[in-house]
């Protein structure tokens, strides 16, 4: 890694921990992405429209930086429209039997001193890298 | 709007350009950092960690100075869960979901509005997906009472 590259990533990673952290200082919720989306297809308690708020800023905020720079979400991965469709259904599957993705047990658990979270992210990141180690050599 | 639903949003139009100014809406740069084998790409750990500790700080600085939240009567998180096979399981599913495709639930939803099929069709069966465990794999493994052991 050249120098200096770690910085928009670091800047990006302490946005993400303040987006999160206000979540919790003013509504007492933890964010994680999985939870918040799958919350609002499947649950209909009271006064859940908060899950539809903060995703439409999700979408929002995609929508504007990608109108100022399109190169932000370039993708030259080479996956194809199936494989999207299966990795999606595994994430899907995955983040809700194990109760969180990267944002609810990677940042929010792990910032939590969780341990379960933490053993969750350490699985998660092995599983990822056997897969790419497998799966990236054909698309090299 | 209430002032919960404003916080929400502003924390969800945050939470995107965190997710846009790092990189991470790009899957190239999630699969190079799980591509150990391949030219590694450490971008992701500095996310995290830049994310973790700004988090833990909140954190800390929450639980020494305020017994509630500042808009709602409680805290929301997340009861102590425990390390049982749903946990391992699902983060091996997600894991394999994550470096098949190279995106996670945020990056994905926050390309919405670049309206690529790609993207569109990913968060779709990202949902497809959850439907099942909740409604199929979830009612099946309660049946079986895996979960208890």
């Amino acid at each position: 890694m050249v120098n200096g590259e770690f910085v928009m990533p670091l800047l990006g990673g302490v946005l993400i921990g303040v987006s999160s952290g206000i979540m919790l200082l003013f509504n007492g919720r933890t964010t994680g992405i999985s939870g918040i989306f799958s919350g609002l297809l499947f649950k209909r308690e009271h006064e859940e429209t908060w899950r539809s708020y903060f995703l439409a800023g999700l979408i929002f905020g995609g929508f504007v930086l990608q109108y100022l720079n399109p190169e932000l979400f370039e993708n030259t991965t080479g996956r194809s429209l199936l494989v999207l469709v299966t990795s999606g259904l595994l994430v899907g599957i995955g983040s809700k039997l194990g109760r969180g993705c990267t944002s609810g047990h990677g940042v929010c658990g792990i910032g939590r001193l969780s341990v379960t979270s933490l053993v969750a992210t350490v699985v998660f990141v092995l599983a990822g890298m056997f897969l790419v180690s497998i799966v990236q050599p054909f698309y090299n | 709007m209430t002032k919960i639903n404003v916080v929400a949003l502003f924390s969800g139009i945050l939470f995107s350009i965190g997710l846009g100014i790092s990189g991470m809406t790009k899957p190239q740069k999630v699969i190079g950092f799980l591509d150990i084998l391949g030219e590694w790409d450490m971008s992701l750990i500095f996310v995290m960690v830049g994310g973790i500790i700004t988090y833990l700080i909140f954190n800390l600085f929450i639980k020494i100075k305020l017994e509630t939240p500042l808009l709602v009567k409680d805290f929301y998180t997340p009861s102590k869960s425990k390390i049982d096979r749903n946990l391992i399981f699902g983060s091996i599913l997600f894991g394999a979901g994550w470096g098949l495709g190279g995106y996670c639930p945020g990056p994905a939803i926050t390309s919405i509005g670049t309206g690529s099929l790609g993207t569109l069709l990913f968060v779709f069966s990202m949902g497809l997906g959850m439907f099942i465990e909740d409604r199929f794999i979830a009612p099946i493994i309660s049946l079986y009472k895996i979960q208890h052991t």
